[in-house]
C-alpha cells in the first residue's frame, strides 16, 4: 500500500466505519441516559429550573473559588490549556470547517493557520504536562486506569500528526495526512466507549444539577 | 538514427550555440540541487555523451506525454535533447511502421544490450492481454522482453508510474504501473498528466553525467523535481496561511488570487515543479491561471474525492453511513434503555419488604 491509496482508504471506507461506529456508540450512550428516568417529583417548586440548569452548563466552566484555583493552579492551567487549545484546533481550522461543512451542510469562519497552530503547541504542551503529573503525583499515579493512559494518547496523537503535517516533519506528508486522519478515526471509534464522552455527558449533567438546585431554589 | 554523434556536436549542427548549450546545463544542474561547481562536468558529459539507446513503448496511454515532450512549445534545448536522443523505437514518432518498426525495436535490442534506456508510457493490462497490443505483442510480454536488458526504466507519465487514468476505479482493464511488473531493474517514476518536460531531460541529463539514476523519493520519483510540495511552494500559500479563500471561481476571492484550498486544490499532497519549474517555458501553472491542482503526479490521483472537493473532505459520501449510524445507534439505544427500564421495574416488583420479624439477632456466643 502506498501513501495514495492509503490517504485514499482513511478518507473514505475509513472515514464511514469511524463515523458510523461513533454515531451508534454516542447514540446507545445517550439514549441510556435520558431514559434511565427520574422519580416523579413531589414537592412544590420554588423556582424554574432552566434557567439555572443553563447557567450552569457555562458557569461551572469558570473557577469556582479563588482558593481551589490556587490549591491546583497546574492542573488549572494545564487543563484550560488543553482544552481550548483542542476546541480551537478542532472547530477553528480551514480544513476541519471544511469537513464539518461538507457533513452538515454549513460552515463558519477560520482563524488563520499560524493562531491555530500556536493553540495546537499549547495543546501539545499542556497534554504532555498532565501526563508528566500523572505520572509523577503518587496519588493521581494511583487513581489512573490503563483507560487514562488510551485516551491521552488518543487524543495526543491526532495533535501531534496533525501538527508534524502542516509543518512536513520528517515524513511525506501524505502519510502524515493519513496518519493524522487515521488516528482521528481511532479517536471517534474509542470516543464513546471511554470516558471520552465526557465531551457531550458533562453538559447534561450540569444542565440536571443545575436544574435541581434552581427547582430547590438553592444555588448550585 | 545513427549512434555515432556526440550530443554537443549533433546539437550545434541544429543551431544550438555553445552558450545556449550552457545556459541548459546550468538550469538543469538549478533544477536538480546540484553546486554550480557540477556544470561543466554536466556540459562535458553532454557535450562528448554518445546519444544512448533509448526504446519508448507507449502502452495504454493516451500520447498527452509525447506530445508534452515534443511539442510543449517552440523548439527548446529539452526539446532538441529528447530529439537527439537515439530513439530506436517509438511508435509515435518513428517514421517505419509495421514490421520495419519491430525489426528497429529488436535490432537496438540486440545491439545495445543492457546499455539501452527503456522508456515506458501508459499502463499496463493485466485484465486480458488483448486489451492493448502492439503488432499482436500484448504490453506485458513486451514490456518484459525489453525491459530484461535494459540498463534502467524510466516511467514517464502517471499511467506508467502508477496506473494513472487507466488504474482509476473501476479500472476496467486491471492496469498496473511498470513498478508492478518489473522488479529487478531500476525504475524512476517520471508522473504527471503530463509531466514537465525539463524533468525528463533532467533525468536524462542525470544518467548520461553520472552514469547512474538521480536520487528517488518514497514514491521512485527524483527528488530534485519531485522534492517540493505545490502548496508549500505556491504563491497563493501567504492566503491560505491567511484564511483568504475563493469560494467559487468567479467570487470576489478567485478574483483577487485567493487561496483555492475550498475549490478542490490538491495542492498539499501534491509533489511536483510546476510551482517552481512552471509550464510552457515558465509562463505559467494551473493554480496561477485560476484553477486548484489535480494533484497528477500522485498515485490514484484521479479517485482523490473529486476534483472540486476540499482535501479535507471524505472521498466517498459519508451521508449513508451516518443515516446509517443513526438508525442503528437509535434503535440499539431505545432498545437497551427499554431493557434497563425492565430491569427497573422487575426490581420494585421483586422488592420484599422487611419487617421487624425478619430480622433476627446473633448473640454473641
Amino acid at each position: 500500500m502506498n501513501s495514495a491509496e492509503f490517504l485514499l482508504w482513511v478518507r473514505g471506507p475509513g472515514l464511514n466505519i469511524a463515523l458510523a461506529i461513533f454515531l451508534i456508540g454516542m447514540l446507545i450512550r445517550l439514549l441510556e441516559i435520558f431514559m434511565l428516568g427520574r422519580k416523579q417529583n413531589l414537592a412544590e417548586l420554588r423556582a424554574n429550573g432552566v434557567s439555572a440548569g443553563l447557567r450552569t452548563i457555562f458557569s461551572r466552566s469558570t473557577p469556582a473559588d479563588k482558593n481551589s484555583m490556587r490549591h491546583s493552579m497546574f492542573t488549572f492551567i494545564a487543563g484550560y490549556g488543553f482544552h481550548i487549545g483542542l476546541f480551537v484546533v478542532i472547530f477553528l481550522l480551514t480544513p476541519h470547517i471544511q469537513l464539518i461543512q461538507s457533513l452538515l451542510g454549513f460552515g463558519w469562519p477560520a482563524l488563520p493557520t499560524p493562531v491555530v497552530d500556536l493553540f495546537t503547541v499549547i495543546a501539545l504542551i499542556s497534554l504532555m504536562a498532565l501526563l508528566w503529573r500523572r505520572l509523577t503525583h503518587p496519588v493521581v499515579r494511583y487513581l489512573s486506569t490503563p483507560q487514562d493512559y488510551l485516551v491521552w494518547a488518543a487524543t495526543f496523537v491526532p495533535l501531534l500528526t496533525g501538527y508534524m503535517s502542516y509543518h512536513h516533519l520528517w515524513f511525506p506528508y501524505s502519510w502524515l495526512l493519513g496518519m493524522h486522519i487515521l488516528s482521528v478515526e481511532f479517536l471517534l471509534i474509542i470516543f464513546p466507549f471511554t470516558k471520552l464522552t465526557h465531551a457531550f455527558t458533562l453538559f447534561i449533567s450540569r444542565w440536571y444539577t443545575g436544574m435541581m438546585a434552581g427547582e430547590k431554589g438553592v444555588a448550585s | 538514427m545513427s549512434n555515432n554523434k556526440p550530443l554537443g556536436q549533433a546539437l550545434r549542427e541544429q543551431g544550438v550555440s555553445r552558450r545556449g548549450f550552457l545556459k541548459f546545463c546550468a538550469t538543469t544542474a538549478s533544477l536538480m540541487a546540484l553546486p554550480p561547481s557540477m556544470v561543466p562536468a554536466i556540459a562535458k558529459a553532454l557535450e562528448s555523451a554518445r546519444r544512448p539507446s533509448v526504446i519508448w513503448l507507449s502502452f495504454q496511454e493516451c500520447t498527452g506525454c509525447t506530445e508534452s515532450l515534443t511539442r510543449s512549445h517552440a523548439p527548446t534545448l529539452e526539446g532538441l535533447i529528447f530529439d537527439n536522443i537515439s530513439l530506436d523505437y517509438h511508435h509515435t514518432l518513428q517514421a517505419a511502421s509495421g514490421e520495419a518498426a519491430e525489426a528497429a525495436r529488436e535490432a537496438a535490442m540486440e545491439e545495445n544490450k543492457g546499455k539501452y534506456l527503456l522508456v515506458v508510457d501508459g499502463s499496463i493490462p493485466l485484465g486480458n492481454p488483448g486489451y492493448s497490443t502492439i503488432a499482436g505483442i500484448s504490453n506485458l510480454e513486451m514490456l518484459e522482453e525489453v525491459a530484461e536488458h535494459a540498463a534502467a526504466i524510466i516511467a514517464v507519465g502517471t499511467c506508467a508510474a502508477y496506473g494513472g487514468l487507466p488504474h482509476a476505479n473501476p479500472n476496467p482493464t486491471g492496469a498496473v504501473s511498470v513498478e508492478e511488473i518489473i522488479k529487478d531493474k531500476p525504475i524512476v517514476n517520471v508522473p504527471g498528466c503530463p509531466p514537465i518536460p525539463v524533468v525528463i531531460t533532467g533525468v536524462l541529463a542525470h544518467f548520461l553525467t553520472f552514469g547512474k539514476l538521480p536520487e528517488l523519493d518514497h514514491l521512485g520519483r527524483p527528488l530534485s523535481f519531485y522534492g517540493n510540495n505545490i502548496h508549500d511552494r505556491c504563491y497563493r500559500r501567504p492566503f491560505y496561511d491567511k484564511g483568504l479563500f475563493a469560494n467559487t471561481f468567479d467570487d470576489e476571492g478567485a478574483k483577487k488570487g485567493w487561496c483555492l484550498y475550498k475549490l478542490g486544490c490538491k495542492g498539499p499532497v501534491t509533489y511536483n515543479a510546476c510551482a517552481t519549474i512552471k509550464w510552457n517555458d515558465g509562463t505559467s501553472f494551473p493554480i496561477e491561471a485560476g484553477h486548484g491542482c489535480l494533484g497528477c503526479s500522485e498515485p490514484n490521483f484521479w479517485d482523490m474525492g473529486g476534483f472540486y472537493n476540499a482535501l479535507s473532505e471524505s472521498t466517498m459520501d459519508l451521508s449513508k453511513s451516518a443515516a446509517v449510524g443513526i438508525a442503528a445507534g437509535a434503535a440499539a439505544g431505545a432498545a437497551s434503555g427499554l431493557l434497563n427500564r425492565r430491569k427497573k421495574s422487575q426490581a420494585a416488583a421483586a422488592h420484599e419488604t422487611v419487617t421487624v420479624k425478619d430480622l433476627t439477632r446473633e448473640e454473641p456466643s
